[in-house]
């Protein structure tokens, strides 16, 4: 995981992503996840290219379901996008990078 | 930069191709679409592929194909193919606004979980309605469920899906299973499974917010309907290859595979070969997309050799 990438928990989760002055996108993942493995590189970079402009979280959800439920995931990988303690939009599956950073300019 | 060999698809078909190629010094560029890895990325553990006797998590296995395809040089990318041009030579094959040209192409672009077609299973997909038991059960712990079809795959399915759910319904549209036995009666003796046998399901009801909350069925003989309450939806009922890409220029069954010459992987256009679950719908298992894999890069091989 690189170090612009916050690790997120059931007890942070409010002070980093609910009261965050920037967005913040935030990968729900599990160690099971075949796909989440392929995007994990991929929101690393986007970590690093977005760094100051895009908090970059990661949750895993069997640790943390409780965050997973309250959010209604259902699937993963799924990135949650938060601007302003709300969710903003949400892309649900591995899919290439280019559409992450579409969505994620169109939020932010 | 044009290239020798363009493969698309990143499944033990492509990568094996991959790992082919790179050998051959033909410095191939991989696709790998938006499944990195192929289907065995959304499975557990891969008992049938030789050389595992403990068996191997197929994420893992699919991590260890790219490694080897990249030692020796192949250039892998996550990225989708959107269009191809086979007419001119070298092809040309474009993601999104970029276009890349080479001497040689290689699809293996497998096969994807089919879907029932409706509006409300494609707006709720990731949001309730799941093809893939082993990524989503986790999300669905002692939730009732429905899983839908009548092959292997269902009744693995809905076997795994036991050890989350409450309760698993396998809704299927006739009176039998085309599963095999085994697969059967290990699906029936769990105590969480039962059947809804004749049925279809006509619309699934329920919100990206607060996800499925319930399924209308049809039933099949006497077309009455009833609503079904769950909290869940898994598709099992079949896979369909991915060659949207190439409608209207390569040749194809009726069923959407790509026809390959018998005894090779070779296309109707020369110069285009096509491997794994694309063009086989009979075998589909890792190990005969890897070997057709394998072929593919030695039938590519040869034909730029005789360029």
């Amino acid at each position: 995981m690189s170090e612009n990438v916050k690790e997120l928990t059931l007890e942070n989760f409010n002070s980093e992503v609910i009261e965050s002055d920037t967005p913040v996108l935030v990968d729900f993942w599990a160690e099971w996840c075949g796909p989440c493995r392929v995007i994990a590189p991929v929101v690393d970079e986007i970590a690093t290219e977005y760094l100051q402009k895009v908090k970059v979280g990661k949750l895993n959800v069997d640790n943390h379901n409780q965050v997973a439920s309250q959010y209604g995931v259902r699937s993963i990988p799924a990135l949650l996008i938060f601007k302003n303690g709300a969710v903003a939009n949400q892309i649900v599956g591995a899919v290439p990078k280019n559409k992450i950073t579409e969505i994620l300019d169109s939020v932010i | 930069m044009n290239r020798k060999v363009i493969i698309i698809g990143s499944g033990p078909a492509g990568l094996t191709a991959a790992l082919y190629t790179a050998r051959a010094n033909l410095n191939p560029l991989v696709f790998e679409g938006n499944q990195p890895g192929g289907q065995l990325t959304i499975t557990t553990d891969v008992e049938n592929y030789p050389g595992f006797p403990e068996g191997i998590m197929g994420p893992e296995l699919m991590e260890k194909f790219r490694t080897q395809a990249t030692r020796f040089g192949a250039e892998c990318h996550f990225k989708h193919v959107t269009k191809v041009d086979f007419n001119t030579r070298p092809f040309k094959v474009w993601v999104g606004n970029d276009t890349f040209t080479s001497d040689s192409i290689i699809i293996a672009t497998g096969a994807s979980a089919k879907m029932l077609g409706l509006e409300s299973e494609k707006e709720l997909m990731g949001y309730g309605v799941s093809a893939c038991a082993t990524c989503d059960g986790f999300f669905f712990k002692d939730k009732k469920v429905l899983i839908v079809g009548g092959g292997d795959t269902a009744m693995e399915e809905a076997t795994y899906l036991t050890k989350f759910a409450s309760e698993v319904k396998i809704v299927h549209r006739r009176d039998e299973f085309r599963a095999s036995k085994i697969m059967v009666e290990r699906a029936m003796n769990n105590d969480k499974i039962s059947v809804i046998w004749n049925s279809s399901i006509k619309e699934i009801m329920g919100s990206k917010e607060n996800g499925v909350h319930g399924v209308l069925l049809e039933n099949s003989k006497d077309k009455s309907t009833v609503e079904e309450k769950c909290d869940g939806v898994f598709m099992a009922i079949g896979h369909k290859p991915n060659t949207d890409l190439f409608a209207d220029i390569l040749d194809s069954d009726n069923t959407g595979y790509l026809i390959t010459k018998e005894g090779s992987t070779a296309t109707n256009i020369d110069g285009v070969y096509a491997c794994g679950d694309v063009q086989d719908h009979l075998y589909r298992q890792a190990v005969t997309a890897a070997g057709s894999g394998c072929m593919s890069a030695i039938d590519a091989e040869r034909y730029l050799e005789a360029l």
